[in-house]
């Protein structure tokens, strides 16, 4: 049982959990054909079966039951605050699974030439009044009954009151925002706090004005629009779902990262001196103090923005992604490439600050701005 | 139920007869200087209620004590809790560093084991002087304005601040030699 444990505490650690997650992805969500095959080589479209889901729930179910028996994980996971997230898990594979079958099923169903599932009036179809305002009104005195029952059970997590000399170690954001308070660490909070819940947002709102694929348009289906949903599942699953349940179980004192069945150690040491960008070039690499120019300082910083931001989807409309840039215009491509680049940009700089220990690509404390 | 409805409001009523063109506007400006009139008092008493008359707040500037009562090496944490200052002293003087984050404002523990302060909210780290090492504090913590008053006492005034980014920390007030 111990060396599951230990295998669990190494496997979370985040290089190796968020690689795990980030290569098996295009495999579970294949947004090619090569992944495709992949895919159904290895059976992992099985997952999407009543079968599949009988695994899925077991094995976190089982790692639930092993938690709930170690004396350290026990004490995050029936923390009052993070009953939620547990749920949330549950409940996130759950829709997800169930779209997926949707989308496999209608899938299969376009492959025989037949219409899919939504193409016909369901059977069960229900007038407003009264059927659907009953099914509703049963539907909220459940909801009701499940959570005056759960207030009773579980405590409130209230704390002492506030004080500004004092802040909680580790110091945690409602659970909904742990995603963002994970940005936080590898961003500036202008970016991390600003600009990134404002492209979050408007980004969502621009999705359908983004995705002209007329086809799979009002009924579940996979295979007619991959990518996005790879994209979407991506973002979505990982870089904020994952997030939020990194923040609650392996984000212990002093912001360290903990294995789920490690002892929350509030002198744990990790070294994690971080260096910018332009002190690895100038003075690590060319042996020189730094420029007193800003600009000269921060010129290599601004040369990887633009260029990541902005020369690399010019040059992608010029060659790889030609097709897509004929297909969708000028307009339509650069905002999809801004968004698009915004949100793998987050993956990229957890990867630079946990490999290298790179703090910033740009940083001019001077101007508050770092990036 | 296949005759036309008309609905009653287009058709033209008298009541749009006795109301003619300047009328209509006087009435439409008194309207607005109303209108304006009850909005900008009411965000002129929110305004008002931002500033309170009676602040329960400590002093912003503050004795804490003789040179002699503070250790070389050692990191003072007394008035962390009422005043917001760690003061430090090394081997040439003393310095007061804020405990204010410089990352989004959290209150950071100061570690003896490890000598460094480490913040709860997103990992930053500062070493005794306040320079940041680690996390993702983009600058150092910041100094308040140290000095020795003429009873012998170090004076802490924090309405002034000085940023290690600005060159803040070469200026005299900002240390004080012993």
């Amino acid at each position: 049982m111990n060396y599951i444990k230990d295998l669990f505490d190494f496997l979370s650690a985040p290089t190796i959990s968020f690689t795990l997650l980030t290569v098996a992805f295009p495999f579970i969500f294949p947004p090619t054909d090569w992944f495709d095959k992949k895919n159904k080589q290895w059976g992992i479209y099985k997952l999407w079966t009543n079968k599949g889901a009988f695994w899925i729930f077991m094995s976190i179910t089982f790692f639930f039951i092993i938690g709930y028996f170690d004396p350290y994980f026990n004490l995050t996971m029936t923390k009052p605050d993070n009953i939620p997230i547990i749920l949330m898990i549950y409940s996130m594979i759950f829709v997800i699974w169930l779209g997926m079958k949707k989308a496999y099923n209608n899938d299969a169903r376009l492959d025989r030439g037949e219409k899919p599932e939504e193409w016909n009036d369901p059977d069960d179809k229900v007038l407003v009044w009264p059927d659907l305002v009953y099914i509703e009104l049963i539907a909220l005195i459940l909801f009701m009954v499940f959570l005056i029952v759960w207030s009773i059970l579980i405590g409130a997590p209230l704390e002492e009151p506030a004080n500004p000399a004092a802040t909680p170690n580790p110091s945690k954001a409602p659970w909904y925002f742990l995603g963002l308070q994970e940005m936080l660490v590898y961003f500036d909070p202008w970016l991390a706090g600003i600009i990134f819940p404002i492209f979050i947002i408007v980004g969502m709102m621009a999705i359908p004005y983004m995705d002209i694929n007329k086809k799979g348009e009002g009924y579940y289906s996979f295979k007619e629009r991959r990518v996005g949903y790879f994209i979407f599942m991506y973002g979505w699953m990982v870089l904020w779902v994952f997030l939020i349940v990194i923040g609650t179980f392996f984000r212990g004192p002093n912001w360290n990262f903990f294995g789920p069945f490690e002892w929350w150690d509030p002198h744990k040491v990790v070294p994690l001196t971080n260096v910018n960008l332009s002190e690895y070039v100038w003075v690590k690499l060319l042996n020189k103090g730094l420029p007193t120019n800003i600009i000269a300082r921060e010129a290599v910083g601004f040369v990887a923005v633009i260029g990541y931001l902005f020369i690399m989807p010019l040059l992608l409309a010029k060659t790889k992604l030609k097709n897509l840039f004929e297909h969708y215009g000028p307009v339509r491509y650069s905002t999809l490439m801004l968004f698009g680049l915004t949100m793998f940009a987050l993956p990229i700089k957890m990867y630079l600050r946990w490999l290298f220990n790179l703090k910033y690509i740009i940083a001019i404390p001077e101007w508050f701005f770092n990036i | 139920m296949s005759e036309k409805v008309i609905p009653k409001a287009s058709i033209n009523s008298d009541s749009g007869k006795d109301l003619n063109r300047k009328g209509f506007l006087g009435w439409l400006s008194i309207g607005w200087l109303a209108f304006a009139g009850a909005t900008g008092g009411f965000f002129t008493s929110m305004i008002r209620f931002m500033f309170p008359n009676v602040l329960f707040e400590p002093p912003q500037s503050f004795k804490i004590g003789y040179p002699d009562d503070f250790t070389i090496g050692k990191v003072d944490t007394r008035f962390k809790k009422k005043y917001a200052v760690w003061v430090v002293r090394n081997d040439e003087g003393i310095y007061a560093l804020s405990t204010v984050c410089t990352h989004l404002g959290c209150t950071p523990n100061w570690l003896e084991v490890e000598q460094k302060y480490k913040c709860p909210c997103h990992g930053s780290g500062f070493r005794k002087t306040g320079v940041h090492f680690e996390g993702p504090a983009p600058r150092p913590l910041e100094r308040h304005s140290v000095s020795l008053a003429s009873d012998g006492q170090i004076i802490v005034d924090k309405t002034k601040r000085f940023k290690w980014e600005k060159g803040e920390w070469e200026i005299e007030e900002s240390f004080l030699k012993i």
